[in-house]
């Protein structure tokens, strides 16, 4: 399962490459900034907005604001992590889209090792596709003709059809849409998909802690 | 130091934090309900807006392109066929196709 993801995101990362290398950035600073940071859409904002001229302000607002939908992500995953604080804290940088997703068992709880195979995985494509791209990219064609940037909406497409088993998710994934979309043409990258999560409060009210609770009830297991 | 190195070492720190904060918070305790109940809900909330985002979003406005068309594909193809790798082959081979239209 993890196979297409690793081509895709080996690819995405020497489009990011190359965009990195006409952005002013030297090799050895693309592949260092793949290696330390390994998150895709907030290299590809940060890069753009240095490319385009802005200063280094924005550029790093730019990706904070992207990467801002890993507060909450990690937070969600954080009571699965087993270790002290030092070592929770490195686990939780492996969590990335694909993996958090694929690591979510859908009661709340996190699968840890599915989640850092996943993104070991990720990351050695990540940055092997950068070094490519860094070093060879301008003997390569345009890699969008591929139509590889699909894959990941695709991909989350997938999962999140099987996140709508219950018509609350449904009712929260249409609500994040809607939060989402609204907010794409007033606010920067990045805030739009952080305040899409606001839509998952609905598990505050009363009803659906009460049916949460039934739930686990059927199924006969503390947890 | 150069605005490329200022910049990685600005979001090497700050997405660190990030992922940091949560599990260093939050770990080896027990749940409370309303907390399991959100978390939940959280995958469902930001897996609809990464799609919507990356299909849709071209920079700050909306539009329908060649890979709005191409995740729709893939949409149908998992709905339909429930395979993941029908639905991103799909997905990029219809994003590509449009593009080359």
């Amino acid at each position: 399962m993890g196979a297409p993801f690793a081509v895709a995101g080996g690819i995405l990362a020497l489009s990011f490459g190359i965009l990195a290398r006409g952005g002013g950035f030297s090799s050895i600073e693309t592949i260092v900034f793949s290696a330390i940071v390994f998150a895709g859409s907030a290299q590809f904002a940060s890069v753009s907005i240095v490319a385009a001229g802005g200063g280094a302000g924005a550029a790093i607002a730019a990706a904070s604001l992207m990467n801002s939908r890993f507060l909450p992500m990690s937070a969600a995953v954080g009571p699965s992590f087993s270790g002290g604080a030092v070592k929770r804290a490195a686990k939780g940088q492996t969590v990335v889209d694909a993996s958090w997703a694929l690591s979510s068992r859908g009661d709340g709880s996190f699968d840890e090792h599915m989640l850092i195979g996943a993104s070991a995985i990720a990351y050695a494509s990540w940055v092997g596709g950068t070094v490519v791209g860094a070093i060879w990219g301008d003997k390569l064609g345009d890699p969008s003709a591929f139509g590889l940037d699909a894959i990941f909406p695709a991909f989350f497409f997938g999962l999140l059809l099987n996140e709508l088993r219950s018509r609350r998710a449904r009712g929260v994934a249409a609500l994040g849409t809607a939060i989402a979309l609204v907010l794409v043409p007033i606010t920067p990258a990045g805030v739009p998909v952080l305040a899409a999560s606001l839509a998952s409060l609905v598990g505050l009210t009363n009803r659906a802690r009460a049916e949460m609770l039934e739930s686990e009830e059927a199924e006969g297991e503390p947890r | 130091m150069s605005t490329p190195a200022i910049v990685i070492a600005g979001c090497f720190a700050i997405t660190a934090a990030i992922k940091a904060v949560g599990p260093v918070a939050l770990g080896g305790r027990d749940l409370p309900t309303w907390f399991t109940s959100v978390v939940i809900l959280l995958s469902p909330a930001l897996l609809a807006a990464l799609v919507a985002t990356q299909a849709f979003a071209n920079g700050d406005h909306l539009a329908i392109d060649a890979d709005t068309a191409g995740v729709a594909a893939g949409g149908l193809a998992i709905w339909r066929t429930g395979s993941i790798i029908a639905c991103v082959v799909l997905a990029a081979a219809v994003t590509a196709g449009v593009r080359a239209l």
